[in-house]
């Protein structure tokens, strides 16, 4: 276990350090103390190393990740695990706004809650939030799945392409083009495969599931009126 | 960007230190915003006299025969106490208008920061740790104070574009944001009769919660008000004689995090602003919901 101290180092040197490891690295577990709140904290991770951070992040924490798995023992603030390419990155805490935007893969799973934008334009990540979301989850979301074991906030889904988002909760509001959608077979046993990963103990018959209408997908003359 | 920072203290033996704290907390937010800062803090209250922080760019002047030359044509005594550019003047309470009124003949190119029973408000241009050293902010104590450090968007970088603003006897408002609508909703305060000095558009958002609050609102109602009168971003910081109050618009894009023991409710842009306060690993840390006027008082 190598330890690395953010205050008596600093930030650069540490993301330097974690991404001169490479695939075969014998360094694989990493402990990072004294964050205090610092943003971009283990930011572009390409190996399999463990790390973790004890204590809370600022921005971006663990943002474009690969391969690597990331836990913070405390919360995080905005963008966490943005981009993230594969990997895990686990918030033992709460996230702010838009963690896991625009991710393409890997598993992204927030033990509290998770403020708006949450997985918003995600592209094949996975995000599991044990507790609530907040509005604009989920928006334009492309791929991948988003699963909220607490209540999801206003527009959940707005704009939403072929992401899967099932909810345990209430949810406040969907978006333009979100629907409830038939909960089948197939979804029941991905969402237990995430469930387990995500260490929730939640059934995944207690979900609803919502995805597009794919109204919005094509010009469609009726709406003329609307431009 | 811009950075707030809000330190609400309920452990009585902190007021020493809410100036130094309150610093602390500024200068880390730094980063969000170089270009002025500003501080208020609610400072120890005296049972006949109110205070009235004023500011000149000329202080050597304007302040030197300030205190005789007001007391003399209000008839009381007035005591001043000169940090830098600004100055607190100490006023019998049943003589603040009067001084406000006379302050205008005599030295009409001071501005009036902030008036009340305990509020000072402290503002300039500058980094937000040369703007607390000038005016010995982390030597003050008190029961709760605001602080916020500028990234200018919407207005010139000046003094009376600088943060916090009053609102009102011993409130004040500071703001991280950009409203839209400041232009039109000026010219309707103006027309009701609100004076407003400057092209900035928090001043603007402050205007209207005086003029709401003149109306017969209570900060809380004209806060509610707010949500559907401004358009634009903003996260709201206000401070009143015995609380303050915390607003987000409902986009809620700018950050905000609070964090509460049994010694203090804190407020920060982010969490590093809060990470020296004491005890705060153990704190109930969250993000405040969009559209949910919160507030704490004494």
């Amino acid at each position: 276990m190598q330890t690395f101290d953010l205050e008596q180092n600093d930030l650069r040197t540490l993301n330097a350090t974690l991404h001169a490891q490479k695939t075969d690295t014998n360094q694989t577990a990493w402990n990072i103390i004294n964050p205090r709140g610092s943003h971009a904290i283990a930011v572009g991770l390409d190996a399999p190393i463990e790390v973790t951070v004890n204590g809370s992040t600022g921005y971006y924490c663990a943002g474009m990740n690969q391969q690597a798995k990331v836990n913070v023992k405390g919360s995080v603030g905005p963008g966490v695990a943005e981009n993230m390419m594969s990997g895990t990155v686990i918030i033992d805490g709460d996230a702010s706004q838009y963690a896991g935007a625009t991710g393409h893969g890997g598993l992204l799973v927030i033990k509290g809650n998770a403020s708006s934008r949450c997985g918003i334009s995600m592209k094949g990540i996975d995000i599991v939030v044990h507790g609530n979301i907040g509005h604009m989850s989920a928006f334009m979301a492309q791929s991948g799945t988003l699963v909220v074991c607490g209540d999801a906030g206003d527009a959940l889904g707005d704009s939403l392409y072929e992401a899967q988002l099932f909810v345990r909760g209430s949810v406040k509001s969907l978006g333009a083009d979100c629907i409830k959608k038939e909960m089948r077979p197939e979804h029941l046993a991905h969402l237990k495969a995430l469930l387990a990963q995500a260490e929730s103990d939640a059934k995944p018959e207690e979900f609803t599931r919502y995805g597009s209408a794919r109204q919005l997908y094509n010009f469609d003359v009726d709406n003329a009126g609307a431009y | 960007m811009c950075g707030i920072v809000g330190l609400f203290l309920k452990d009585k033996t902190l007021e020493p230190h809410l100036g130094e704290m309150l610093t602390d907390m500024l200068v880390t937010m730094t980063d969000r915003g170089p270009d002025s800062a500003g501080i208020a803090i609610y400072g120890n209250e005296h049972n006949t006299q109110k205070k009235l922080t004023v500011q000149s760019d000329n202080g050597a002047e304007d302040f030197a025969t300030l205190a005789t030359d007001l007391g003399a044509v209000i008839g009381a005594d007035v005591s001043l106490n000169r940090k830098d550019t600004h100055a607190v003047l100490n006023i019998p309470g049943n003589s603040i208008d009067a001084a406000r009124t006379a302050l205008r003949e005599l030295r009409p190119e001071l501005r009036v920061m902030s008036a009340g029973d305990t509020i000072e408000i402290y503002k300039e241009v500058g980094l937000p740790s040369d703007v607390a050293a000038r005016f010995d902010v982390s030597e003050m104590s008190g029961t709760h104070g605001i602080g916020h450090t500028r990234m200018a968007t919407e207005s010139a970088v000046t003094t009376m574009g600088a943060h916090p603003f009053s609102t009102g006897p011993d409130q004040c408002l500071v703001h991280n944001g950009s409203l839209s609508n400041h232009n039109s909703l000026r010219r309707k305060l103006r027309r009701e009769g609100i004076h407003i000095e400057t092209e900035n558009d928090t001043e603007v958002g402050a205007a209207y919660l005086t003029w709401k609050m003149q109306q017969g609102s209570t900060l809380g109602e004209a806060l509610d008000s707010s949500l559907e009168d401004l358009d634009g971003f903003f996260t709201f910081v206000v401070g009143t004689k015995d609380g303050f109050g915390v607003v987000r618009d409902p986009i809620a894009c700018k950050p905000a995090v609070m964090a509460e023991t049994d010694q203090y409710v804190a407020f920060g842009s982010e969490y590093r602003a809060l990470v020296n306060l004491p005890g705060i690993d153990q704190a109930h840390v969250w993000e405040p919901e969009p559209a949910t006027v919160y507030f704490w008082n004494h």
